[in-house]
């Protein structure tokens, strides 16, 4: 297979079946999320569980003064990375190109040395938060192959798009290749890891601040 | 064809100077091709005393399944340059579409030229060979085959002209009807025949030539630029060896920067403007083209920096993406109008159907568990005093 081949596959068939698995993981794990209903509440409701629910999406967001205290480290590189790496996905011209063509939906990109410098961060900000996690005793006990799994299917699609926009050790077209690749690794492991709380975080803040709302507590 | 005794035992230097060649222009061509090739100044009174006494080198040049467009590139230069007379200096023994010759006499050339040089002379190869059907496409009625294998027996090295020679081009892109073939596949399937083949009479040692010995030279392009074939000529004839070569055959010096990294549009691309439609207010201004299309992240060539006809531009200066016709396979290389990051198949219609179908299949997979769960309530039973006693 040449270089041009094996980017035409990963441009082609090889993202359609990334995509089919991500679309059809997600869908079916939310669908069985929402389907299987909770009990009926038969409590008078002492407030909207819709505005609690959204309420608590956007709250959670910002830590309070006691928890941002006792895990300063965990939240700050949690949100340079979580940032950094929105920037480097949706603020890419090729990338806004992809929402493009697949969503009809697009925006202006930022300059390549504003993504340049985010996905930078974000790589050194992921190897500094998993050196902690090997490092800090209870968390490495309560971290599973699953989460190394995640990380590295995680940084790759940075480091390999780093080196394709920087042309580093490969030629140009399998470097690409091999960028796309750790893209579609990532979306074929996306339904089925942790990473499926880009969608289940708001869902889960969304229903603890309906309970709460619901019983007429904060949340 | 070129068979004047005298005219071969001159030198490089005797035929320039015979052509109106002045010392200055021709240390200025020298110093030229030694900044092309990334070769420290001192190189020059080196290329210089090397391209002067050197004999004219043998070259045959076959042209198999292709389009003549490189020799028409090759040769259309709009004013003669010292790379043209370079060219003409050379001894072009064989080359169908320049020689005067036809017919018998014309393949009687070949074997004449082969016979005297065996082992000396530069094989030049544009097009591909098919490997189907011999009889898709013959000369003098031998397969591009036969002609490949028995001529590159004998050559010092084989430079692959353009990219139907250095990839299979055009006539490999999918279906690939005649079954085409590059020349280096060409070596790798075939190189280790011995050939004594269809004119080992006339070849005394051709027996000894083992093709897969031989060093390819590719120079990829539809068409490839002309300065890259002096380039290597003149590299040739200077040391007496082939350029360093990138993994895929190319010298390094002409294809070792992408169009991309070269390109004079790339600030527009680091800034984020775009043209995006050909005529557009982006494209006025000669904004980035990579959302037309252009392949010049992934190609690798020199059109950004040596630029064509005589310098005048090339053609992301014209307005037009680069299609990335100097890498391999550029023809099935998924649309020369679709940006580098699109599929290349219809994504969209995929997610949807995707969406669809795992949306039944997530309301069966809830009923089910839906059931799950109310079995497991209904069949919830209570531990009572008496169960606990029992334990």
């Amino acid at each position: 297979m040449s270089e041009i081949e094996f980017l035409s596959w990963v441009r082609g068939p090889g993202f359609e079946i990334a995509i089919i698995i991500f679309v059809a993981g997600v869908v079916i794990r939310l669908s069985e999320i929402f389907l299987l209903g909770r009990k009926k509440n038969l409590a008078e409701a002492k407030g909207s569980e819709m505005r609690g629910g959204l309420h608590t999406i956007l709250s959670r967001s910002i830590p309070d003064k006691s928890t941002f205290q006792r895990s300063t480290f965990k939240i700050v590189s949690g949100y340079i990375f979580h940032i950094g790496l929105f920037v480097t996905i949706f603020f890419f011209a090729p990338h806004i190109l992809l929402v493009k063509e697949i969503t009809g939906i697009s925006w202006p990109s930022l300059p390549t040395a504003i993504i340049d410098a985010s996905a930078v961060v974000s790589i050194i900000t992921l190897v500094v938060v998993l050196i902690h996690r090997v490092r800090d005793t209870v968390l490495k006990f309560i971290s599973t192959a699953g989460d190394y799994l995640v990380w590295i299917i995680t940084i790759l699609p940075l480091i390999t798009g780093y080196m394709a926009f920087h042309r580093i050790g490969m030629s140009a077209p399998t470097l690409l290749a091999i960028h796309i690749l750790s893209i579609e690794l990532l979306l074929v492991a996306f339904p089925f890891t942790k990473l499926m709380h880009a969608f289940t975080l708001p869902i889960a803040r969304w229903y603890n601040g309906a309970i709460s709302a619901y019983r007429g507590v904060e949340s | 064809m070129i068979d004047n005794k005298n005219l071969k035992d001159k030198t490089l230097g005797d035929a320039l100077r015979s052509q109106g060649i002045s010392r200055r222009s021709f240390l200025k061509f020298c110093a030229a091709t030694a900044s092309m090739m990334a070769l420290p100044p001192s190189m020059i009174p080196a290329i210089a005393e090397a391209l002067e006494k050197a004999k004219k080198p043998s070259v045959i040049w076959l042209s198999f399944q292709e389009c003549t467009g490189c020799t028409e590139s090759l040769t259309r230069a709009h004013t003669a340059t010292i790379e043209n007379l370079i060219f003409d200096s050379i001894s072009l023994d064989y080359h169908h579409t320049l020689q005067a010759a036809s017919g018998e006499a014309a393949e009687e050339a070949r074997t004449e030229a082969m016979k005297e040089n065996w082992g000396e002379y530069l094989l030049v190869v544009d097009g591909s060979i098919p490997t189907k059907d011999m009889g898709y496409s013959t000369i003098a009625g031998m397969s591009n085959l036969d002609m490949f294998l028995e001529t590159a027996a004998g050559a010092a090295a084989i430079i692959s002209v353009g990219t139907c020679a250095a990839f299979g081009g055009i006539p490999h892109a999918y279906p690939n009807p005649t079954g085409a073939y590059s020349v280096y596949d060409i070596i790798k399937k075939y190189g280790d025949q011995k050939v004594d083949g269809v004119t080992s009479a006339t070849i005394t040692n051709a027996s000894n030539g083992r093709v897969s010995d031989k060093p390819i030279i590719t120079v990829p392009g539809c068409p490839p630029i002309p300065v890259v074939i002096t380039g290597v000529l003149t590299h040739y004839l200077t040391f007496g060896s082939i350029p360093e070569l990138d993994h895929l055959g190319r010298p390094k010096a002409f294809y070792g920067s992408s169009i991309h990294d070269r390109c004079y549009r790339r600030p527009f691309y680091d800034k984020g403007l775009f043209a995006e439609t050909f005529d557009d207010e982006g494209a006025k201004k000669g904004w980035c083209l990579y959302k037309l299309g252009c392949k010049g992240p992934t190609t690798y060539n020199a059109c950004a920096t040596t630029k064509w006809n005589n310098g005048t531009s090339f053609p992301i200066e014209s307005g037009h993406p680069c299609l990335g016709c100097s890498e391999p396979d550029f023809w099935d290389g998924g649309g020369f109008y679709k940006a580098l990051s699109i599929p290349t198949i219809d994504i969209a219609s995929a997610s949807i159907y995707a969406a669809a179908g795992a949306a039944a299949a997530g309301v069966a997979i809830g009923a089910l568990n839906k059931k799950k769960k109310q079995s497991a309530i209904s069949d919830h039973s209570k531990t009572t005093i008496d169960d606990l006693e029992k334990q």
